[in-house]
């Protein structure tokens, strides 16, 4: 019996590939790509002093593990436009007459605003922010200064955690585990659907006749679309009542847009599906597929505390971009353009698989 | 069904298809005039089903050239498929649809006009009607085929393409699938039919015989029993098994093949093998006569003298 097993899974040499395949890769992704503390995050600055105080506080952000200055702004619009779209993850406000203020002994405010959407990615870094903020001022606080070391400190530091204020992690999980479970399902499904028609044999039937492979593949596509649609009603049903997310963007906007991610998933599933031999191999790729895409997209784990290449290959995932537009949506109350950056990566993805599928899909039984 | 056309339904020849290295069907021409059974013959894994996947556009030859329906085999696949049949040798319809909904599928995928009516239409003519709700995977083997044979004509094909149409299914079954094919037939349809059964290769109006690949013989049943020469005797009576066993090792016996009581003793050379029977005769504890030949012992005999398989066995069945 043992004997045998052996002699059959030497056989299904991609069965055996993936048994190998995917303990190692999970390995791989656990161990480089995962860091719950994410470091480096991209800082916006927008100073309206130019005192060597400030200076001196934007340096100390700068030096610190956690944050890295990618724009100095001049206005408050652009640094609501930087964190709506997601390009920075913090900006730093300073009032203009901040340097002033703080010799005078006044404790002028330092605002700091985070995307906090995601509550994990910002954690730690806001956690940090007052020794910075205290630790930095201290060599500049010489001679006449000197008193402001004590307590409380020279600047009254406020933060604001923008899009999800009580820092509810729901409001991030219950959105992005829309784009988790439709990955799941629609890749699952689809995979499935070629491969069974071939185990069953009613691919022969069906190669004979005139039906051509793009028929097959958007017959395949389409009642999906509409059981992903029926997915995407629930959960967002679920998070309105159940979790109580609040949802600032336009409804019809996501579920018009939504359509791009189901077929790109949908997509991958037919391209597995033509690739494998049975079922149990197009169930192994889909998990295959799976996994990356969860832990790699920013769903479990902040997407900037990746490496870069981690980061490079999740944004080859439709997953990494969908959950950006749905908390974008969601949480954020963007707009279709300011969505564009994140969909058009889908739809790339969403051509190159579909090319593929039809390319892949033999007409023959060779 | 369309009328009988001119010119032949089938006519190709050199047709060649191997599988990593085997050759599976070797050079193979042949021609079936329309309105006319053709029976196709063979062991297993010789080609039978290669060579109908690659009429209907299931596999691409190799080689050779060819019309089937006028159109050319090799180029025109896609416009063949529209006119032509075909039956699949393993159940290939969905077993998680009803009987209507299959035929009204298939009806579809052609896209069939009065896709209501043609099905309906159907439905009564193979005696559908009682399961017609029924799923397809819950219908016993005879009904399973008559459904597949349903699915094949909804289209109004010229050509039939049927596979071992009838392996496994019951005499009575076989007996209805083969009246079902000459009704059609004499409504001018062409059929290809590949079988193991002798008595249904017998009830074709030609037949060809492939080994591993090669034309062994063709032609009306008559001409292929008169082409292979073989003279047969029908023994009788007395320990057949011994009998048969000495008989084997005679020169000028080709067969020896048990019949219920009797035993048929075959061989090419008729001087020979009365020469080997005549000891035998003249104990007279058996009774000894000629018989004619049968199918089957031609096709033993072809079975014997073909050139063998060509690097193992054949793909016929890998493919499924």
């Amino acid at each position: 019996m043992v004997v045998k097993e052996f002699v059959q899974m030497r056989r299904d040499r991609l069965t055996f590939a993936m048994m190998i395949g995917i303990p190692l890769m999970q390995l791989i992704l656990f161990g480089f790509a995962i860091n719950s503390n994410p470091q480096n995050l991209p800082l916006a600055v927008l100073s309206n002093d130019d005192s060597e105080f400030s200076r001196t506080l934007v340096a100390a952000m700068q030096n610190s593990v956690y944050f890295r200055v990618t724009n100095m702004i001049r206005s408050e619009a652009e640094a609501k436009r930087l964190l709506d779209l997601g390009d920075v993850q913090f900006v730093l406000t300073f009032p203009h007459d901040f340097g002033r203020l703080l010799a005078r002994g006044d404790r002028p405010q330092a605002l700091v605003e985070a995307d906090a959407a995601d509550p994990a990615a910002t954690g730690f870094a806001l956690g940090a922010l007052d020794t910075i903020f205290s630790q930095s001022l201290s060599r500049d606080l010489i001679g006449p200064l000197l008193p402001l070391r004590a307590q409380p400190g020279p600047v009254d530091l406020i933060v604001h955690r923008l899009y999800n204020p009580e820092i509810q992690t729901r409001y991030n999980i219950v959105p992005g585990l829309m784009g988790v479970v439709l990955t799941m399902t629609m890749v699952i499904i689809t995979a499935l659907a070629i491969t069974r028609e071939r185990e069953r044999g009613t691919m022969e039937n069906l190669l004979c006749t005139p039906v051509r492979p793009f028929e097959v593949m958007v017959g395949k596509i389409v009642p999906y679309i509409v059981v992903g649609y029926i997915q995407m009603m629930l959960i967002i049903l679920a998070a309105k009542v159940v979790f109580g997310v609040p949802i600032l963007g336009s409804l019809p906007l996501l579920l018009a847009v939504s359509i791009l991610f189901i077929a790109a998933n949908l997509a991958v599933g037919i391209t597995f599906s033509t690739v494998a031999s049975n079922q149990l191999q197009a169930m192994q790729m889909a998990f295959f597929f799976f996994l990356p895409s969860i832990l790699l997209s920013g769903f479990m784990f902040p997407f900037r505390g990746m490496p870069e290449w981690a980061q490079w290959v999740g944004s080859v995932l439709p997953l990494t971009h969908y959950l950006r537009v749905v908390r974008g949506i969601v949480l954020k109350g963007v707009g279709f353009t300011d969505l564009l950056p994140e969909l058009w990566p889908i739809l790339a993805f969403l051509v190159v698989l579909m090319t593929v599928a039809v390319k892949r899909y033999r007409q023959t039984l060779d | 069904m369309n009328a009988a056309r001119n010119g032949p339904a089938i006519d190709v020849s050199g047709i060649t298809k191997s599988f990593g290295g085997k050759v599976v069907v070797n050079n193979l021409s042949l021609r079936v005039e329309p309105g006319e059974i053709y029976g196709f013959l063979g062991p297993n894994g010789s080609g039978k089903t290669t060579f109908i996947r690659m009429l209907c556009g299931l596999l691409k030859p190799d080689s050779g050239s060819g019309t089937c329906l006028g159109l050319d085999v090799m180029k025109d696949s896609a416009r063949i498929k529209t006119r032509v049949g075909y039956m699949a040798q393993r159940f290939s319809l969905y077993g998680d649809l009803s009987v209507r909904e299959n035929l009204d599928f298939m009806a579809r995928v052609y896209g069939v006009e009065d896709r209501r009516g043609t099905v309906d239409n159907m439905i009564g003519r193979m005696r559908l009607g009682p399961y017609a709700d029924q799923l397809a995977q819950n219908l016993s083997g005879g009904w399973k085929q008559r459904l597949a044979l349903a699915a094949s004509l909804i289209h109004g094909p010229e050509l039939l393409l049927l596979d071992e149409p009838t392996a496994g299914v019951d005499p009575k079954a076989r007996r209805d699938f083969w009246d079902q094919v000459h009704e059609l037939a004499g409504q001018g349809l062409t059929a290809l039919i590949s079988t193991h059964y002798m008595d249904e290769a017998e009830r074709c109006h030609r037949l060809a015989y492939i080994s591993y690949g090669n034309l062994l013989t063709k032609g009306t049943v008559e001409d292929v029993i008169a082409g292979c020469g073989l003279h047969t005797w029908e023994v009788s009576g007395g320990d057949l098994y011994e009998l048969a066993a000495e008989l084997k090792k005679l020169p000028g016996v080709e067969q020896v093949a048990h019949f219920g009581n009797t035993l048929h003793v075959s061989g090419v050379d008729a001087g020979a093998l009365r020469a080997a029977l005549a000891p035998f005769m003249a104990k007279g504890a058996q009774t000894f006569s000629e018989v004619p030949t049968s199918l089957e012992e031609v096709f033993i005999s072809l079975m014997g003298t073909s050139p063998g398989p060509q690097g193992g066995e054949a793909a016929q069945g890998g493919r499924a």
